[in-house]
Order: C-alpha cells, then sequence, then structure tokens
C-alpha cells in the first residue's frame, strides 16, 4: 500500500505489518494507564456491589476459552491463506468473527447482569473503572469483529490469495493482541479477587 | 486485497471524484498527501498559533504590569493562561517540530514520501479539528479556566459546570488522534524507506531525534488519553474517576498527566535539538561532534524522560523516598543533556563560523537552554522544590527550556531550512533584528521571574499586592513581552515581504550544507528526487560536494548504486490525493461536539459518516500516478 | 558600522535587566525567602546558594567556550575547509565525567536535605500539630490539642515544631509561607504532611503566605498569616479561646452584634459562645485579634472590615460571601461599620465576647 511499494525497502517487514506492530506498543500503554487505574482503585470503593459480589468465574472462563478459541482460528486463517487454501481460510475467518461475537455476547450479558445487581457506571470506583476498562477491551474486540467481517466480504468482491496474507496479517496480530490483552484483564480483575 | 486502481476509481466516481495530478486551487490544498505540502501547511498552523498564543502572553503580561490591576479578571485571567499553555504546548511548539519532521524526514533519508501519505494527511486535518474546537470555546460560553495541565479535581463538573473543560478535554482527544497517527507513520518511514545505503548510523542527527521523539509520542500519549477519557466520563456520564467524595483521588489525574507531561517536554525539545545539530555543523563547516554520543545521549533522555515524572509532584507529597527516587533520576537525565551540549559547543570549536540568523538563532539556543538546564537541576532538588514550585522561579525554568530551547531552536531551523522549503531567501539584515528583539525580549520576560519567584510570587495569580516587592520586576518582564512582540512582528514582517518578492530566489544549496535536502531543487519537485540517492556515509550530500572524504570501499559503493538503479526501475510513483482524511477528521470534529453538547443524533450521524469515510479510504487503494522525467531529468 | 553600535546597546540593555534583576538578591521583601526566618526555609536557601554557585560557573563555562569558538573562527582568515574532525572521544568522555561529578556533587546534599526534612522523623509528642482544610478561597485551621477552631491566621510559638495536617474541602491548594519553609498541597481525599520548625534566630511576628496552587477564581486573593509568638504570647492567644468574656458596652457595638444576627452573618459564620454558623464557612471567633481580613488580604482596621462586609466582590471578586446592601443603600455605611465595631470587639481583654456556655460552633 505505499509508495515505494516496488522500490527499495530498508527493512524487511512490509510497512502495513510494522505500523500494526508500532500501534499495538501504543495499544499496550492504553491499557496499561486502564488496568493501572483500576489497581490503584481497588479496594477503595465507598459502598458495593464489590467484585466478590458480581463476579462469576465460570462464566467468565467460559468466555475467556472461547475468546482463546478464537485467536487459535486465527492462526489457522492465517495458515490456510498463506498456503492458498482459500475456502478453509474463509471458513476459519468466519470461526474467528463467530467466536468473537460470542464472547461479546457473554459480555453484554454479564455487564447487564451486573447492572441489575446494581453496579452502574457511576455507583461507586469498582463500576466507574471496571466498565470503562472491560468496556474499551470490548471496543477492540468489536472493531476487530467489524475488519474480520469487512475483511470476509471484500475477498469475495476481489478473491483474496496468499500474496494478500499482509493484510490478514495485521488483523491477526491486532486480534492476538485484543486475547493477550483479555487474559491480563482476566487475571488482574477477575482471578485476583478469588486468590 | 487493494482493489485494482480502475476498480477502485469506478467506485470512487460513483462516490465523489478523486482529485488527481490535475487539480489545482483550494480542493488540491484539502486533498494533498504530499509531505511537503502538509508540511508547510504544519508550519503556517503552527505560526498562527505561536502568534496567537504570543498575543496571549502579551495579555497576560499587560494584567501583571502593576499591582492590583484589573485589566483582565480573574477568569478571563485564568482562561488566558490556559490557552496561552495549551496553545504553546499543543498547538504551536509540537506541530511546529511535525511540520519540520513531514517536510524533511523523507527528503533526508531519501525517500519521496512518509509511508502512509493519507494518514499523514488524515493526522494534520484532525490536529486542525481539535485545535478548532478548542478554541471555539471562547465563543461558546468560555475557554477552559484551569491551566494547561487541568488538574483534578478543578476540572470536575462541580467545580467547573461551564463547558470549557469540555472543550479542553475533547480538543486534545482529538489532536492527540492526530499526534499519534502521525508519530507511527514517520516511525515506519524512517525504518523502512531509507535510501540504500543510509544505514541507521549514516542518517542525519535529525532524522535520529526525530525517531526517538515519534517512540516518545507512541508510549507518552496513551495514558494522557486515558486521562481525558476518565474526565470526559466523569462529566458526560457520571463515573467517579476524580470525584473525591466517592473515593476518587486527583493525585490519579497527575501522575497519568506527568507520565505523558514530562515525555511531552522531550517530544517538544529533541526535534528541536536536531535542528540545531544540522545548523551547527552546516555553519561551522564541520560534521558533528559526537555523532554516536549524541545517538546515545538522545536515547537515554527518551528513555529516562519515562523515569521523572513525579519531580512535577514534588510538593504533593510524595514521601522522602519517593522524592528521593525521583530527584535522583531527575539530576542524572541532565548528564546526557550535557553531553550534547559539549558535542555543540565542540562542533563549534575548530570551525569557520558563519553567523547568519540561523547560526546566532542556534547560540541563542545553546545560552538559554543552558540556564534552563541549570536551573531545571536547582528545581530537581525536592526540598529547594517545596520553594519554588508553583511560583515565578518555576515558571522562568520551564520557559527557558521550552522558549529558550525548543523555540529558540526551531527559529534556528526555521531560518535555516526556510530557501528549501519556499525556493526563497529571507532577509539576513532583518533577521538579526528579529533575533535581536526576540532573544532579548525572551530574558527581560524571564530572566527577572527567577528572582520574583525568589520574593516569593506564586505564579498563576491573576494579580498581586502592593508592598511585596513584585512591582518592579513585574514591570520589567511586561516590557520585554512586548520587546519580543516585536520581533514576531518583524518575522512575520520579513515572511510575508520575502513571499511577495521575486528577486530572492534560493538555490539548491545556499549554505554549502550536508544532507541530502539541499541535493535538489528549493523548492523540491512534487516527486523530491530523480533517482533515489545513493548514499555513501554520514553527511552523504557534503561527501558527494568533497569526493575527498568519502571513506567508503568502491565495491560497496557500487553495490549501493545498483539498489538505487533497481528502486527506480518502476517508475517514480506518486500517491493519490483523497477526499477522505479531511471527512474523517471532519466527522470527528462534529463528533467532539455531539459528546460535549450531549446530542445523541449529531453523534450517531458523524460515527456512520466516519466509518463510510473508513471504508471508503480502504476501498480507495493508493491510487496515484507516475511522474515522467523530461530527458534532462525535470518533471514533464 | 551600525551593527556594532546595535550590539553595543543591546548589551548594555542586557546587563541593566540582569542587574536589576539580581538586585531582587538583597530582598529581605515580606515574602521573600532570600531572607528566611525559620530553620526549614534556611535549609532550602542554603541549597538555592549553593547550587546558584555551581550553576553559575556552568554557564559561564559555556559562554566562554562558544565566544572562544567564535572568536577563533574568526581569527582565521582562510576560506579553506576547517579539519572535518568527528570529535575527541578524551575530552567528550572527560566532559561526561566531570558532569557526572557535578551532578553528584548536588545529588549527595539533596538527599541529606531530604533525610533532615522528613517529617515521618519529626517527634509528633512534641510538636504542635495543626489541621488546615483548604477552602475557596480562605484557610480553616484546627487546633486538636487546643480546641481552637479559626480561619485564616494561625500563631505558633517559636522553637517548638509544628506538624500541620493538610485536606481539601473542595480543590487543589497549597499552604505557603515562604519565610518559614516550602509548601505543600492541599487534596481531597488526601491527608499530606508539612513541617515548620523554629529556633531563637527567628523573629517574631507576622508571616506572610498565600495559596500556590491554583483554585480557580479568587486564587490570587487567598492569603495567609502565620504569627510566630514567643510562648507565653502564643499561651494567651490559647487561652483567649477559652476565657469567658462579655461584649462591650458600647452601644456600636451592641448594635453591630444585633445586626450579626438580623442581616444573617450568624448563619455562616461561627463565633463561641455567639453563634454556631456552619462548619465549612469561616470562624470568626476572637476576629478582633486577627490583623487582616478576607483572607490575608488588607489589614483589619475598622475601615477596611466594614469595606470587606459591604462589598466583598469589590476586594475579592468571585468570592463566596454574598453582597447583603445594595449600593444605594443610605444604611450600609452604618451599619457595616457597626458589624466591624462588634468583630473588632471580639477577644480583645476589657472589650469582650460572650460564652453563653457550652461549645458553640466549634
Amino acid at each position: 500500500m505505499s509508495l515505494t511499494s516496488h522500490g527499495y525497502r530498508s527493512s524487511n517487514m512490509k510497512d502495513p505489518k510494522l505500523m500494526m506492530w508500532i500501534f499495538l506498543a501504543s495499544d499496550c500503554m492504553f491499557f496499561g494507564s486502564l488496568i493501572g487505574t483500576y489497581l490503584v482503585y481497588r479496594g477503595r470503593s465507598l459502598m458495593g456491589p464489590y467484585p466478590q459480589d458480581v463476579f462469576n468465574i465460570p462464566l467468565t472462563t467460559i468466555s475467556t476459552f472461547v475468546l482463546l478459541m478464537s485467536s487459535f482460528l486465527m492462526v489457522m486463517a492465517l495458515y490456510y491463506l498463506r498456503t492458498n487454501k482459500i475456502q478453509s481460510f474463509r471458513l476459519a475467518t468466519f470461526g474467528v468473527i463467530a467466536f468473537g461475537s460470542i464472547f461479546l455476547g457473554f459480555q453484554v450479558f454479564e455487564f447487564s447482569h451486573f447492572a441489575e445487581q446494581g453496579l452502574t457506571l457511576q455507583r461507586n470506583l469498582f463500576g466507574s473503572t471496571f466498565y470503562v476498562l472491560t468496556g474499551t477491551h470490548g471496543i477492540h474486540v468489536a472493531i476487530g469483529v467489524l475488519w474480520l467481517v469487512s475483511l470476509l466480504i471484500a475477498s469475495y468482491i476481489r478473491p483474496m490469495t496468499s500474496k494478500d496474507e499482509v493484510y490478514l496479517d495485521v488483523a491477526a496480530l491486532y486480534w492476538h493482541f485484543v486475547d493477550i490483552v483479555w487474559i491480563v484483564i482476566f487475571t488482574v480483575v477477575y482471578l485476583i479477587e478469588f486468590i | 486485497m487493494a482493489i485494482s486502481s480502475q476498480t477502485a476509481r469506478n467506485l470512487g466516481n460513483k462516490v465523489l471524484i478523486r482529485p488527481n495530478s490535475q487539480t489545482k486551487g483550494i480542493v488540491s490544498w484539502l486533498t494533498t498527501v504530499d509531505h511537503k505540502r502538509l508540511g508547510i501547511m504544519y508550519l503556517v498552523a503552527s505560526f498562527l498559533f505561536l502568534f496567537t498564543a504570543t498575543i496571549e502572553s502579551a495579555l497576560i503580561r499587560t494584567q501583571l504590569i502593576r499591582p492590583d490591576n484589573n485589566f483582565l479578571n480573574p477568569e478571563v485571567f485564568n482562561q488566558m493562561f490556559t490557552l496561552h499553555g495549551v496553545t504553546m504546548v499543543f498547538l504551536a511548539i509540537m506541530p511546529m517540530g511535525t511540520g519540520f519532521a513531514n517536510f524533511l524526514v523523507p527528503l533526508m533519508i531519501g525517500a519521496r514520501d512518509l509511508a502512509f501519505p493519507r494518514l499523514n494527511a488524515f493526522g494534520f486535518w484532525i490536529y486542525i479539528a481539535g485545535a478548532t474546537l478548542f478554541y471555539s470555546s471562547i465563543f461558546l460560553g468560555g475557554a477552559p479556566n484551569a491551566g494547561w495541565f487541568a488538574y483534578a479535581p478543578l476540572t470536575s463538573l462541580s467545580a467547573n459546570p461551564g463547558n470549557g473543560i469540555d472543550f479542553y478535554m475533547i480538543g486534545l482527544f482529538l489532536a492527540g488522534i492526530g499526534t499519534l497517527s502521525t508519530a507511527m507513520n514517520i516511525i515506519v518511514t524512517i525504518i523502512s524507506m531509507r535510501a540504500p545505503g543510509m544505514t541507521l548510523w549514516r542518517m542525519p542527527m535529525f532524522i535520529w531525534m526525530v525517531l526517538i521523539t515519534m517512540f516518545l509520542i507512541l508510549f507518552a500519549f496513551p495514558p494522557f488519553t486515558i486521562a481525558l477519557v476518565q474526565v470526559i466520563m466523569d462529566r458526560t456520564f457520571g463515573s467517579l474517576f476524580y470525584v473525591p467524595e466517592q473515593g476518587g483521588m486527583p493525585i490519579l489525574w497527575q501522575h497519568l498527566f506527568w507520565i505523558f507531561g514530562h515525555p511531552e517536554v522531550y517530544i517538544i525539545i529533541l526535534p528541536a535539538f536536531g535542528a540545531i545539530s544540522e545548523v551547527i555543523p552546516t555553519f561551522s563547516r564541520k560534521p558533528l561532534s559526537g555523532y554516536p554520543i549524541m545517538v546515545f545521549s538522545g536515547m537515554t533522555i527518551g528513555f529516562m524522560g519515562f523515569a521523572v515524572w513525579a519531580h512535577h509532584m514534588f510538593t504533593t507529597g510524595l514521601g522522602p523516598y519517593g522524592e528521593m527516587a525521583f530527584a535522583v533520576t531527575s539530576f542524572v537525565i541532565g548528564v546526557p543533556t550535557g553531553a550534547k551540549i559539549f558535542n555543540w559547543v565542540m562542533t563549534m570549536w575548530g570551525g569557520k563560523i558563519r553567523l547568519t540568523t540561523s547560526m546566532l538563532f542556534a547560540i541563542g539556543f545553546l545560552v538559554t537552554f543552558v540556564m534552563g538546564g541549570i536551573t531545571g537541576i536547582m528545581v530537581a532538588i525536592s526540598p529547594l522544590d517545596a520553594q519554588i514550585n508553583s511560583s515565578y522561579f518555576l515558571v522562568a525554568h520551564f520557559h527557558y527550556a521550552m522558549g529558550g530551547g525548543a523555540l529558540l531552536g526551531f527559529m534556528a531551523g526555521f531560518y535555516y531550512w526556510f530557501p528549501k522549503f519556499t525556493g526563497k531567501m529571507l532577509s539576513e539584515k532583518v533577521g538579526r533584528f528579529v533575533f535581536a528583539f526576540i532573544a532579548i525580549g525572551f530574558h527581560t520576560v524571564f530572566f527577572p521571574q527567577h528572582f520574583l519567584g525568589f520574593l516569593g510570587m506564586p505564579r498563576r495569580i491573576q494579580t498581586y499586592a502592593d508592598g511585596y516587592g513584585f512591582n518592579t520586576l513585574n514591570f520589567i518582564s511586561t516590557m520585554g513581552s512586548y520587546i519580543a512582540l516585536t520581533g514576531a512582528l518583524l518575522l512575520a514582517y520579513d515572511i510575508i515581504k520575502t513571499m511577495r518578492s521575486t528577486d530572492r530566489k534560493a538555490p539548491n544549496d545556499p549554505w554549502d550544507a550536508r544532507s541530502l535536502e539541499w541535493s535538489i531543487p528549493s523548492p523540491p519537485p512534487v516527486h523530491d528526487f530523480d533517482t533515489t540517492p545513493v548514499v555513501t556515509g554520514q553527511d552523504t550530500f557534503w561527501l558527494e560536494k568533497y569526493p575527498q572524504f568519502k571513506n567508503i570501499s568502491n565495491k560497496e559503493e557500487a553495490e549501493i548504486t545498483k539498489l538505487s538503479k533497481e528502486s527506480d526501475k518502476h517508475g517514480i510513483h506518486m500517491p493519490g490525493a483523497s477526499w477522505w482524511p479531511l471527512i474523517a477528521a471532519v466527522a470527528l470534529f462534529f463528533g467532539g461536539y455531539a459528546v460535549i453538547y450531549d446530542n445523541i443524533l449529531l453523534g450517531l450521524i458523524m460515527f456512520g459518516l466516519l466509518l463510510f469515510s473508513v471504508y471508503a479510504w480502504a476501498f480507495e487503494g493508493v491510487g496515484g500516478y507516475y511522474v515522467k522525467l523530461d530527458s534532462d531529468g525535470g518533471k514533464q | 558600522m551600525p551593527k556594532i553600535k546595535w550590539t553595543r546597546w543591546s548589551l548594555l540593555f542586557v546587563v541593566t535587566i540582569v542587574l536589576v534583576s539580581l538586585s531582587g538578591c538583597a530582598s529581605t521583601n515580606i515574602q521573600s525567602w532570600l531572607s528566611p526566618s525559620g530553620i526549614i526555609a534556611k535549609k532550602q536557601l542554603s541549597l538555592l546558594t549553593y547550587t546558584s554557585w555551581l550553576g553559575s560557573f556552568v554557564l559561564a563555562a559555556v559562554i566562554i567556550a562558544i565566544l572562544t569558538a567564535v572568536f577563533i573562527s574568526f581569527k582565521k582568515n582562510s576560506d579553506e575547509l576547517p579539519v572535518q574532525s568527528h570529535g575527541n572521544v578524551a575530552v567528550e568522555l572527560g566532559l561526561i565525567v566531570a558532569s557526572i561529578a557535578l551532578v553528584t556533587a548536588v545529588a549527595i546534599p539533596t538527599i541529606r536535605a531530604i533525610n533532615d526534612l522528613r517529617i515521618d522523623r519529626v517527634p509528633v509528642e512534641d510538636a504542635l500539630i495543626i489541621n488546615i482544610t483548604g477552602y475557596q478561597w480562605w484557610w480553616q485551621f484546627e487546633y486538636p490539642d487546643s480546641g481552637i477552631l479559626t480561619a485564616n491566621e494561625i500563631h505558633i510559638p517559636r522553637g517548638k515544631n509544628v506538624i500541620f495536617n493538610l485536606d481539601s474541602a473542595d480543590v487543589l491548594h497549597s499552604f505557603w509561607v515562604p519565610k518559614l519553609a516550602g509548601k505543600k498541597d492541599l487534596i481531597p481525599n488526601q491527608r499530606n504532611q508539612l513541617w515548620f520548625a523554629t529556633d531563637e534566630n527567628t523573629p517574631l511576628g507576622i508571616y506572610y503566605g498565600q495559596c500556590a496552587e491554583l483554585c480557580l477564581g479568587a486564587h490570587a486573593y487567598m492569603k495567609t498569616r502565620v504569627i510566630v509568638d514567643s510562648p507565653e504570647d502564643y499561651q494567651k492567644w490559647v487561652d483567649s479561646f477559652t476565657t469567658k468574656y462579655s461584649f462591650a458596652s458600647n452601644p456600636e457595638v451592641a448594635k453591630g452584634k444585633q445586626l450579626f444576627t438580623q442581616k444573617g452573618c450568624a448563619a455562616c459564620h461561627a463565633i463561641k459562645g455567639f453563634s454556631s454558623g456552619s462548619p465549612d464557612k469561616p470562624n470568626l471567633t476572637n476576629f478582633g485579634l486577627r490583623n487582616t481580613v478576607g483572607a490575608g488580604l488588607v489589614a483589619s482596621s475598622k475601615d477596611n472590615v466594614a469595606a470587606w462586609i459591604a462589598n466583598p466582590q469589590a476586594m475579592k471578586p468571585g468570592n463566596y460571601m454574598p453582597t447583603l446592601w445594595q449600593e444605594d443603600d443610605p444604611n450600609r455605611d452604618e451599619e457595616t461599620q457597626a458589624i466591624a465595631a462588634f468583630l473588632l470587639s471580639l477577644g480583645k481583654e476589657g472589650e469582650t465576647q460572650a460564652s453563653m456556655g457550652g461549645s458553640n460552633g466549634n
């Protein structure tokens, strides 16, 4: 996509991929600040509900597993595209979209359940920090899902081959990053309450 | 899977006619992706904001010219210094660095544009969007009034019910998006698009400093963005991040802000350091002294810049160990900074010095910045800072470092590169007066302020009473601001006069300089280089002019030349102009208002427009055209 | 050559500015910490003096080096390219080592000073504790051991450590009395501490201070006074808060006392033994013993106090005290003078202040 893409490059990595790595480095700091805020305010809410009152670890474990599986499917999708197995690539991508959407479904269910129990953004520090952190993550997942849907549809309009693998590669990098962030959040927000 | 350009053109024409190389007039400026044009637009905008902020500072100083003055009432005064600070830091000095980087980075590394030209354009337009939204606050209920670092809980709904603070939060949020995207763009460009032979170690020092700066932006802006989001959430959705009554801790804002804020001042100064590192060698006719140390000290400063932030918070009760840690790290950062000063002076030593206006500014930078650095060491002494913090001594310190440092550094760069940007030479005669008025005016404003700090004058006070001993020094300081303003006006006059003149054409290389941008015409043609440059060492252009200093084997040079020829084999491809960066920025602009005024409908529409423009951008593809060169090398 | 004349005049101008500024060094001005009185402020000044000398030396060296380089260059006549040296490693390393040494020479006294000035090592049992709560735009002071609640001015005994507990009721403030010590911020929902230390070298008397952290509005007008007393005078001041007085029989004071309740002042302002007021408004007990009105704004002469009561916005724009008289109200001058007389009588021996038994407002 860049200017001298036919010309000499002083780096072996394609521009979009390098760009994505750099973007993810920055995104680390975003989530780092949000997680930091959550940890600073942990235990400082003046009133409930508190994490132990609302968290459903078995349920969240399932959704975490779903997201992890979606990452696995993402690896497969990229492998299939690189080896020109286009049908399999499309199926695997569809799998990622499906699993990502299921994860989002779990999040929506969880949030509305918490809200019913009284945990809102305005209720206490736990509500404020929790919703902004996990909400930001959820938005990242949603953007990823939208991106993959667009990629999948575009692959029908103008067939994708292994030549175009960098475009899936960057989506995959993004997706894996979002997954890793979730693992951190799951540990540092959910599991930490039950150690 | 870029859609073929033909398909894209067909699609694009159905939606919006894509501008091309023949498009002229205002449309060509609104849709340009040319790094040179964008660089000029950044510089024009940043200078306009610099001028605005200078007026704001003159108004502040006028209010403080004598005790018990009421030229500006307290509310207007608070807004005035907030505007001044935000404009200088975010809208003037940082974009000035971006403007220089935009124009010069491709030229200095032998590339023809940035890695992602449309993203570059987007970065510019979102900066304009954020700046416009920020300034519109003046007409929409009042500007923000909580200072440029907007400490919580001054920014809470209860302390600040109007919309002013919302304009601060959202305006800077928008501008920050652009800063981040441009930083990523420039990093990819520097890593991936250097001409054959340009190893990292052969890059001009300006490029090194810009590279480090862009990494700083990458890591420093997110915490600030998150803090902005938190305050927006508090004010718009009732969250409790900075609501003390519900357990919120105002100190968290300070930590998040300064984790950004301290690297921010290095983001501001490093490009200026880079400019000085180009100016001084050229006007001393010697290479930069200590290239490796200059690189490593730049990296060290960048890295350590993240380790010193709480020295802005010495009076907030960090505790003795916190104070010791941050005092020591702040001292340590003085060492690499000193190393740079030594090298600049050593570059001058033994050189054949030409005191052009640019070099005068560079020397002014050296003296002024050293003074700022020394007072910086003083404020890093946390027990001493208990007296100095939030007093006029601190105001003097940071103006010496930022004003003397960044401003004078960029002025040196401005006079140096102006011929390359515009093809015209500024007047050296007027330039000396510009330098004198600005430099003398600057010191007249800020030197007395050190002593006002000793006398016990806090900062950000709208007025002071008689009998404290503040009167004379404040008066002198105010007079200085008028002197500096005169210098600014002289500069504006010279720029306008020069641009309208026809007899001050600039040659390719007016200064007998050292780097690649001087090897092409002033101003450069749209495709920058006729042929991809062949880089044979540091200061590669100098080596072309004075081959006796070359230090490369024939074999290596032949290999590099071969790579360069291959690179041009497919022709010179210029990226296509596009509406979508501008439209995306406009969508975010109005989306910002939707958040401020809680207008859900407008927000949804703008979100839709944003989504649409992103898709259109993606499907439009790079587009562009090929440049054919005449047999004599000019563009057809 | 005209250029030379400009240079001379510019130089003269710069030197003048520098000299006038440096004259500030000889300052004994009322809020200047260049003539410190407290032990801590003296320590802080010594750090300043020491680093100023070091810094001046560095600056002079840099300026001399630059001027010398320019001078040498101008002496050169030839147009030949100078030697294209890439630097001198020995000089470079030497200078870096020197700067590390300089930085260490600053770091060591710094760490010593941080340790010497640690509040957590000040013996709390022997110290006077004062709780400060910052409000927009005044200071509330509480002496927990003596049960005193007052506003804007405090008395402290010379020779005793004073530890302040700092809190804020609304936004950020910073308590700064330069001649005694550095400042500390008042942050809502966070407890900070500040330490004042005085000895026999600290002159008795009034010390000036003001808020040093933007608190919007009337930030510039939020000032304070710290009066350093001999231990005997300090005890007298403390005792004045528990002495049972009766009111003066002066008719103006009596009228003022009546108006104080009538006009609604008593609803906000507590006076021990008289009005309960509101806990988040300035306490006016023993107001007659204070030196200033309006949070350290102006001297508390009768006219000033009356003017303040009549039109607080004129003296401190944006503050939260309401204006209770119209500008053209014929009774305004008389009434405000009366209230001023009443307030100024509070706490003065011989003048008096009633106690109705029980602690109202404190």
